[in-house]
């Protein structure tokens, strides 16, 4: 027998097991003339080698078997997902994602719609057959009003399943799409008009122009339950007629929607907007982040010491307990620090855990501080009964002690709050803990270590370093004068 | 070059050391700030950061981008990961390299932020459909997110297969030291499978579906010689654990819990070791039978039990019964800690002491 060669379709289509030239199609289909056409233009226009198509899960989910060009075939309604993902990992591809109503209509939409509000760079190819052909004829959000259906067996009533979704118009509000068409295969002359627009949406990739939608209204012989004839008959007249053919959007054309285009201008490629670069992940992270601390080295005679810290939110409490943490970076330590998140962090308090030791840390939590600063009353009544018997609790001098701390833990009222205040920089309240920290040897590090790792809290305000700094240390002296 | 970062962050920096070039994702806590990290810093290195509609659109980004030939990662926490477990089973079946990062949040339904181990099933077994295993690392610090996200790669790479880097909010939230790679990874080459729109991957084509019964069946066999052969990279670690009487076995945050809580009973004379699993899948099953044989076995876990459910069926299937019929359990749930008081409070009883 003699083959027909059909430009840009494989020789065979071994789908079946056997070595055939006959699609899966049913006679009459409009997916058969789509992906013929599809075929055509990708070879005319030299684009098979540089083509990756998107397959869906519906009836169009074997173009794989006929397109001569690379294919990724996705899942059900993912196609304009995962052609998302394809557009943006090889750019200079032209990417092309089929999808029939149920797909892209029903449980893709939104992927769809995101991804054409997004103008990714591909090309949307949109079957609308007015139902799912796949799954044996049910109901699709395209299917017209009154048409039977297997799962509208009465028709479709408006009234419990809504009005027919046109997709085009839909998608006509967004900026970012460059074209939108809807055509038909109904008759040969819409089938020439629609080879023309699967060319404009080849045409648009390969010039990496933006995203395009091409809606083709198809017919369904089989569970239109029609013979082809009468069925591209129902496509021209009863599917024309709700959903109208034309191009919406062509912005490179001028066509652009008078809805659009009231409220801005068409839309086109844009230029991405450059961000700083940077050569390599050394370069980007390879710089030092204000301490430039040694590995940590074990040093099992440094015993472990755990820390909390906790106040109101914007007292600086976070800050205070990662500069503690720093400073025991500073000086070799395994050290952690984390933070109470969630809900919490934005309902008002703070609180942040600090680990520091000689060896590897284990266990994370804090259930019992040596060391327990509070700038808060909730938070001190909170964790104070907590504190470890030989433990220490440095409390702001605002915070009323209604409790007492458990015997054998020392605690200091420091008017952290009001020195700031006095000093001028009410803010500094959390560098007047730090003070108290080193004033009454809480930490176990060294005095120079926790000078600097306050200092390179400030690197983003640099202009605040030698204020706190000299905070730090007028607080100290106040503080230790205090306690003599 | 040593940073303290949160650990959210090292896996930012671990995956773009890895050769990672696309990030698919959508913010959720206590996974946002892998989301953030990596909107300011890929785009900085000329890769491609994406925020997706939700995790569907996410995890079928990732099929898309890693069908077309490149390395790509999502971050998300147990609603989102839920999501995407259709699109991890559609990687598995094409047999795509991604790497999925889940920071455990408490569950089940909207829960809330704070750490749990509950993912545990999902993330290990296979949370999709079909007959499909993924590649699952544990971390269980800042190091650790960074280390394992970039094995989480080159394991994802090497088994055509979605890696996962299973970890939990409080780990997600923590800041610690890392030492950064001294050097990226070079790209593997996918040519041989992917579509990248070249010449030579034209007729490459990215599939899950066999029509076809048999060549369904034949394709899961191979499947599961994969899975079996994988088990040469599973990893695991001991500590204290050569003369113990007492196994405690935990992964990720409580491994180390289980560490604090064997360091304080050795100093009451209580000879207790630890044993990790590092990858929960492939399980290292041969080790953990080594390290337990004929020993006391307890868990330490944030979960209901899904996880000593694994160590038992585990041991029992190394041919230790016994062990497996005695294995007992201390876990907490809905974001609560395991306490090291407790946990030597459950040891010590095992223990008779």
């Amino acid at each position: 027998m003699k083959t027909i060669e059909q430009k840009g379709m494989y020789q065979k289509f071994p789908r079946s097991g056997k070595d055939t030239r006959v699609t899966h199609y049913c006679a009459g289909c409009g997916h058969g003339i789509v992906n013929k056409l599809v075929a055509e233009c990708c070879a005319e226009m030299g684009l098979q080698d540089s083509t990756i198509f998107v397959d869906p899960v519906g009836c169009g989910v074997f173009t794989y078997y006929y397109w001569d060009a690379a294919h990724i075939s996705a899942a059900h309604g993912r196609a304009s997902a995962a052609a998302t993902g394809v557009c943006r990992a090889r750019p200079d591809a032209v990417t092309v994602a089929y999808q029939g109503d149920g797909d892209l209509g029903a449980i893709g939409f939104n992927n769809a719609f995101q991804a054409a509000s997004r103008g990714e760079k591909f090309g949307c190819i949109f079957i609308n057959n007015s139902l799912y052909g796949m799954t044996g004829g049910q109901m699709a959000p395209t299917t017209l009003e009154g048409e039977k259906t297997t799962t509208t067996p009465f028709g479709r009533d408006p009234a419990l399943t809504g009005h027919p979704l046109h997709v085009c118009e839909v998608f006509n509000q967004l900026q970012a799409p460059v074209y939108i068409a809807r055509v038909s295969v109904a008759d040969t002359k819409r089938i020439l008009q629609c080879k023309q627009a699967i060319k404009r949406l080849f045409e648009i990739q390969r010039d990496h122009k933006g995203y395009a939608l091409l809606e083709i209204l198809a017919p369904c012989p089989t569970n239109f339950r029609m013979d082809p004839l009468k069925a591209a008959e129902f496509c021209k007249n009863e599917m024309e007629a709700e959903f109208p053919l034309g191009t919406f959007r062509d912005a490179e054309k001028g066509v652009t929607p008078d809805a659009i285009g009231a409220q801005h201008q068409a839309s086109v490629a844009l230029e991405v907007k450059p961000v700083p670069q940077v050569a390599s992940c050394a370069e980007l992270f390879g710089v030092s982040d204000g301490v430039d601390a040694p590995s940590a080295v074990d040093d099992p005679s440094v015993p472990e010491r755990r820390f909390k810290f906790a106040g109101y939110g914007g007292q600086g409490i976070l800050s205070l307990g990662i500069c503690v943490a720093e400073a025991a970076r500073l000086e070799s330590r395994h050290t952690l620090w984390f933070p109470s998140y969630g809900p919490e962090q934005r309902g008002g308090s703070a609180s942040c855990s600090v680990v520091v030791s000689g060896t590897p840390i284990g266990s994370p939590t804090v259930e019992h501080p040596d060391v327990l600063v509070c700038m808060n009353q909730p938070s001190y009544e909170r964790f104070v009964g907590d504190v470890k018997k030989g433990g220490i609790v440095i409390v702001d001098a605002t915070v009323p002690i209604t409790k007492q701390p458990p015997e054998g833990v020392k605690l200091y009222q420091v008017p952290a709050i009001k020195m700031a205040e006095d000093f001028g920089v009410p803010k500094a309240a959390n560098t007047m803990m730090l003070a108290a920290l080193r004033a009454f040897k809480c930490t176990g590090l060294g005095d120079d270590s926790l000078e600097t790792a306050l200092c390179a809290s400030f690197k983003k305000k640099p202009q605040l370093v030698e204020k706190n700094r000299d905070l730090l240390k007028r607080a100290e002296a106040a503080l230790i004068e205090k306690e003599h | 070059m040593t940073k303290f970062v949160k650990s959210n962050e090292a896996v930012v920096m671990g995956a773009l050391y890895a050769g990672c070039d696309l990030y698919f994702g959508y913010p959720i806590t206590p996974a946002s700030e892998i989301a953030h990290g990596a909107a300011k810093w890929f785009p900085m290195l000329g890769r491609t950061f994406v925020q997706a509609e939700c995790e569907t659109a996410s995890v079928n980004m990732m099929f898309g981008a890693a069908g077309a030939g490149k390395l790509c990662m999502t971050a998300t926490s147990g609603p989102g990961f839920s999501l995407m477990q259709e699109g991890i089973s559609y990687l598995a079946g094409a047999e795509l390299p991604a790497v999925i990062v889940d920071i455990n949040r408490a569950g089940p339904g909207l829960g809330n932020v704070y750490p749990e181990q509950s993912d545990y099933t999902p993330a290990v077994k296979g949370g999709g459909h079909g007959n499909y295993q993924t590649f699952t690392l544990a971390p269980a610090s800042a190091q650790e997110m960074c280390d394992f996200t970039i094995k989480a790669f080159q394991m994802a790479a090497k088994w055509r297969t979605p890696a996962i880097v299973f970890a939990d909010g409080l780990q997600g939230q923590m800041m610690e030291t890392v030492e950064l790679p001294d050097a990226e990874l070079p790209r593997p080459d996918f040519s041989e499978w992917a579509a990248q729109g070249e010449p030579a991957t034209r007729r490459n084509l990215v599939k899950s579906i066999f029509l076809d019964a048999a060549a369904q069946e034949v394709f899961n066999e191979h499947l599961q010689r994969k899975y079996e052969d994988m088990a040469a990279d599973a990893m695991a670690e001991t500590y204290l654990a050569a003369d113990a009487e007492l196994i405690i076995v935990a992964f990720g945050i409580a491994s180390r819990v289980a560490r604090t809580t064997a360091e304080t009973l050795r100093r009451k004379g209580l000879k207790v070791g630890v044993f990790r699993p590092i990858t929960l899948n492939p399980f290292p099953r041969e080790r953990l039978a080594a390290a337990a044989k004929g020993r006391k076995v307890m868990t330490i876990e944030l979960d209901a039990g899904q996880f000593a459910d694994d160590v038992r069926l585990n041991l029992a299937k190394a041919g230790l019964g016994a062990e497996a019929a005695n294995v007992m359990m201390i876990h907490r749930m809905g974001g609560q800690v395991v306490t090291v008081d407790d946990a030597v409070k459950a040891a010590k009883m095992i223990l008779g002491k």
